[in-house]
């Protein structure tokens, strides 16, 4: 299906040739990018823009002509009953009506079909690609970890086994499924060449299915602002081919750096402007814990938590069971132990973690 | 003293909490203090404390309330715009190795109070201000049907407006963007007081709002003149009823979400926070409830304005009456059901983000029949391009262009690329300032000469005009641009060196409006000045056609000697085509309200009570807080709270209105 909207736009191009004209003047990664989804994506804005100006250039071009043709004093006609004709006023509900059928049409079909958490192979079934795919055998996708941290983006592959921090490199011609979080703050995760973008956030996964057609170095971009570190929190994005890929993967495999839990930790400090990192060994199950948001010793994971909170008789907060988990403050009880010299920091027994391994 | 006893009266302000190390706010103080003082020193000097507090500042008159509004949002404006400025600066210096000017410390602050104050203390109060003072008029009401709480909504907004101003002097404001978004809000991540004075700030000054509203819609539900039935009220007072409905059911929303973060902050509970099932998606989805509907709270209003003027400068009846009114109603009720198309990316699945997609399309159903109403309006009319006029053509040419990116938007597929980029950025304020700001100019050019009497200068009127339009152009086209290059917003320094020149032509573009700001601000003056040459006996000076202008300017402090019946909703037109008069003897005692100071007493006690929670002074806190109930139930017992204007006294007014 990856063309089902290129019909389209060729039409459009046909139509609208002055608003190519401007739109090829900027170029970059919205309008000529190099990801498929991203490509349809282009499609659906130049298509539905077209659509648009089917009403919008008439609008424009009669607002000028009656602001010029009925001022005072140039002897247009005046007709100061003129304040109603039902023929004239079904036209003017129905024509944006009738855009808004069709743009409906497409906004319900194209947003199925370009849904981030859909995967890939389902999208190449329902369209042209499929003949294109067929003959080569489906594909498994390459899935990799995304988390957002204060101020960088962590990629793990878990099924090479090795992490990166602010550098993506992905074979091209390969799907692939990034699974995304968030350490803290809440980011997006945004590569406008491959596939848009959607929110990284904490506690919570998103999903992305995507395939880079091209190699390249192309940029990925923080697009939820996210405090101080903002600004600078890019990536690069690499498209590689098959043994780029493997050559690559090697070359961070012979890094002497590891990440378990207590390098995360460390990773987790907030920085800004953080050079490419490459980590040889990454711990599997990082990615799970820091999305059940246990990365800290002595806190239990989500999973855990809601295990726990659907037993009868279960008590609040498993981790209370045992010691003194870090509870909450607000500034009133802050404010108050301070001056009253007792200290509320938590606590944390590195024994009562359930899963800790 | 000790630092336990400094700690327990002053809890958390220090002399650090003054950013004495920040050059651009210490000039920033430096200015604000001399004016200040100036403007205190002016008002000792010529004894006019007297006149100020008896007839301005305790008044509960909607026409002076109007006005203490519409200064307000043009003063306010004046601190978002320089934040603006500060801004399109920083973006066009920060390329490659240039940091620019500002620390992302400080940067991150500006972009959050320039929405906040733009949208909260700027487009609300200037809407409130007109809709305050026309509205009462055009449907022949004495005042609104609770003047005292209009006075307090005033205030209380005020009290806002000051706390975030305060923020720029002692301590700190948000760095959470301009709905205080959290995880950044939340209090692990922001420990200082920035979020705590957004918070109270807006809480404040959102509990000023929704009174407003309440009391706006009592008004033109209880107090239209005899004969002015719903489908004869003009299309103004139409919209401002929409706009107040909205307001009403979605600023509880607003309110409630802040006041859960506040009880996250200050007491510690777990409604937003990371951990311990708190979601801040819950949050995003409260303040986007609120802020979907507020665009239309905004913009409806503003539509009233555009028909008004647009039949009156055209001659002629407005064309589809009733399908106007219809589109109003339409948009009311479906821009409830859209906020999710702020945040398609969070993933809400395919069908969700459909719906919220299609029905967001959807209202450009009605916004496009509103286009067409004012085309064909416009159409066999026989149109006058004065001020006003001239606002509405640079409206429908610049905003058909907003709202055909608004509906790019809502393709979610669409929006997957575009959302957070500056092309969002540049579409809001396409529609905010093409369809917002430049109504509330022709709202104000409109009215100006009801509210004092005479109109203001052409010339400098012009100067305003093509300075916004043009700077309006040149500052956005290129943002729309950079952002359909992927660039994204509220970035404080770029690595791409090609993208510098978009900035600068934004810079320029911003510079053009500052050309048109300055002319708005020596037009008020040169009027003033020249007030006698542009005064406006008559009362009608644009041949007007609804009731407002059926009175001399400005309008006696009653209103209407004799309330006006109405039989057409051109009420004042139809009169003038029938030849009616208003009587000339025979007046009636008029039964007005009282002022009060009250309303200025509770605000004042409230912005107290949110200056001493901010810095964690509990004792100062406490106390305002009792007073606050002690003034609030004390005032309920004021009996004397209205009197009745003799017959004589109102012969007296007319007689000096009509100029004899």
């Amino acid at each position: 299906m990856t063309h089902r909207f290129s019909r389209l736009r060729r039409a459009s191009q046909a139509a609208f040739p002055a608003l190519l004209l401007v739109l090829a003047g900027c170029s970059g990664p919205v309008l000529d990018p190099a990801g498929d989804i991203a490509r349809e994506q282009r499609d659906i804005i130049l298509f539905s823009t077209a659509l648009m100006l089917l009403i919008i250039v008439p609008v424009i071009i009669l607002i000028v002509l009656f602001a010029w043709r009925y001022r005072k004093g140039r002897g247009g006609t005046y007709d100061p009953t003129f304040d109603h004709s039902t023929p004239l006023e079904l036209a003017i509900w129905s024509a944006p009506l009738i855009i808004i059928i069709a743009l409906g049409a497409l906004t319900w079909s194209s947003t199925h079909l370009l849904d981030p958490f859909r995967p890939l192979s389902a999208k190449a079934q329902t369209g042209a690609q499929a003949a294109a795919a067929a003959g080569q055998p489906a594909q498994k996708p390459l899935v990799v970890q995304v988390v957002s941290l204060d101020w960088k983006w962590l990629f793990i592959y878990p099924e090479q086994g090795v992490a990166t921090v602010n550098e993506l490199v992905l074979p091209i011609n390969r799907p692939v499924r990034f699974d995304i979080t968030s350490s803290n703050m809440m980011n997006a995760f945004y590569a406008p060449t491959l596939a848009g973008m959607i929110y990284a956030m904490p506690g919570m996964q998103s999903r992305m299915n995507a395939i880079l057609r091209r190699t390249g170095d192309f940029d990925g971009y923080s697009a939820n602002y996210s405090g101080a570190g903002f600004s600078d929190m890019h990536f690069r994005l690499k498209g590689v081919d098959a043994t780029g890929f493997a050559r690559w993967l090697a070359d961070v495999k012979a890094s002497s750096r590891g990440l378990g839990l207590e390098d995360y930790r460390a990773l987790l400090k907030p920085s800004e402007r953080v050079p490419v990192l490459h980590y040889s060994r990454a711990d599997t199950g990082l990615y799970r814990r820091i999305l059940e948001r246990c990365v800290e010793p002595g806190t239990a994971c989500s999973s855990q938590v809601m295990m726990q909170d659907a037993m009868p008789g279960h008590r609040m907060m498993p981790s209370r069971d045992g010691a003194e988990a870090p509870k909450p403050q607000g500034a009133i009880f802050k404010e108050n132990s301070r001056s009253t010299g007792s200290s509320l920091a938590p606590k944390t027994p590195a024994e009562h973690s359930p899963d800790h391994q | 003293m000790s630092d336990t006893l400094a700690k327990a009266i002053f809890g958390r302000l220090s002399w650090e909490s003054i950013p004495l190390h920040e050059p651009i706010l210490l000039g920033t103080f430096a200015v604000v203090a001399l004016l200040g003082a100036v403007i205190l020193g002016a008002v000792t000097y010529f004894r006019l404390w007297g006149w100020l507090w008896r007839e301005w500042l305790t008044s509960v008159d909607h026409k002076k309330i109007g006005i203490m509004y519409i200064i307000l949002g043009i003063v306010m404006l004046l601190r978002g715009f320089s934040d603006a400025l500060m801004m399109r600066l920083q973006q066009a210096l920060a390329f490659g190795a240039d940091q620019g000017y500002l620390t992302a410390h400080h940067y991150d602050q500006i972009f959050t109070a320039h929405g906040t104050i733009m949208i909260f203390f700027v487009a609300i109060p200037l809407i409130v201000g007109i809709v305050n003072f026309v509205m009462p008029l055009q449907i022949g009401a004495r005042d609104v049907a609770f003047p005292f709480l209009n006075s307090l909504s005033l205030w209380l907004t005020v009290a806002g407006a000051l706390l975030v101003m305060a923020s720029l002097f002692v301590g700190e404001f948000s760095r959470a963007g301009w709905l205080n978004y959290v995880p950044v809000a939340n209090l692990a991540n922001s420990p200082d007081t920035g979020p705590d004075y957004y918070l109270w700030a807006l809480e404040i000054a959102g509990v000023g709002t929704t009174l407003s509203s309440i009391n706006m819609v009592t008004t033109i539900l209880k107090l239209r003149a005899p004969g002015m039935t719903l489908m004869k009220m003009p299309v103004f007072t139409w919209t401002a009823l929409c706009s107040n409905v909205l307001a009403i059911a979605i600023f509880p929303a607003l309110t409630g979400a802040f006041a859960l973060l506040l009880l996250d902050r200050y007491v510690g509970t777990n409604f937003f926070t990371n951990d311990f099932g708190g979601n801040p998606m819950l949050y995003w989805n409260f303040v986007w409830l609120w802020g979907h509907p507020e665009v239309y709270v905004l913009i409806l209003p503003v539509f009233g304005i555009y028909s008004e003027v647009t039949s009156t400068f055209c001659g002629k009846r407005l064309f589809g009456y009733s399908s106007m009114v219809y589109a109003s109603v339409v948009i009311t009720i479906l821009s409830y059901l859209v906020w999710l198309h702020h945040f398609f990316t969070m993933g809400s699945g395919a069908s969700v983000n459909s719906f919220f997609g299609i029905a967001t399309m959807v209202i450009s159903i009605p916004t496009g029949a509103k286009i067409f109403n004012w085309l064909f309006t416009m159409y066999r009319g026989e149109i006058r391009f004065e001020l006003p006029m001239m606002w509405v053509v640079a409206f429908m040419l610049t905003f058909v262009v907003g709202g055909m990116t608004g509906v790019l938007l809502a393709v979610p597929p669409a929006d997957f690329v575009l959302h957070n980029s500056l092309f969002l950025v540049a579409h809001f304020h396409n529609v905010i300032i093409g369809g917002v700001v430049f109504g509330l100019f022709a709202g104000m050019y409109y009215w100006f000469p009801k509210a004092f009497g005479f109109r203001l200068d052409p010339f400098w009127g012009k100067v305003t005009f093509w300075g916004w339009v043009v700077g309006y152009w040149v500052a956005w086209t290129p943002i729309y641009i950079v952002g359909l290059m992927g660039t994204t917003r509220r970035v404080r320094h770029f690595d791409d060196p090609s993208l510098q020149i978009w900035f600068v032509i934004a810079g320029i573009g911003a510079l053009i409006i500052l050309v048109g700001i300055l002319a708005f601000v020596i037009q008020i003056a040169v009027s003033i000045i020249n007030r006698e040459k542009l005064r406006d006996t008559t009362g009608d000076p644009w041949n007007g056609r609804t009731l407002e202008w059926a009175m001399p300017s400005p309008p006696p402090f009653y209103n209407f000697a004799f309330t006006p019946v109405v039989h057409d909703h051109d009420a004042w037109y139809d009169m003038k085509a029938r030849g009616a008069r208003a009587p000339t003897t025979g007046y009636l005692p008029i039964h007005m309200p009282r002022n009060t100071g009250a309303g200025l007493i509770i605000s004042a006690l409230a912005m107290v009570l949110g200056f001493a929670m901010i810095w964690y002074m509990w004792w100062l806190a406490m106390a305002a807080f009792v007073a606050l109930l002690v003034v609030s139930i004390a005032h309920t017992f004021n009996y004397n709270r209205d009197y009745f204007v003799t017959p004589d006294e109102v012969s007296r007014a007319e007689r000096l209105g009509a100029g004899v």
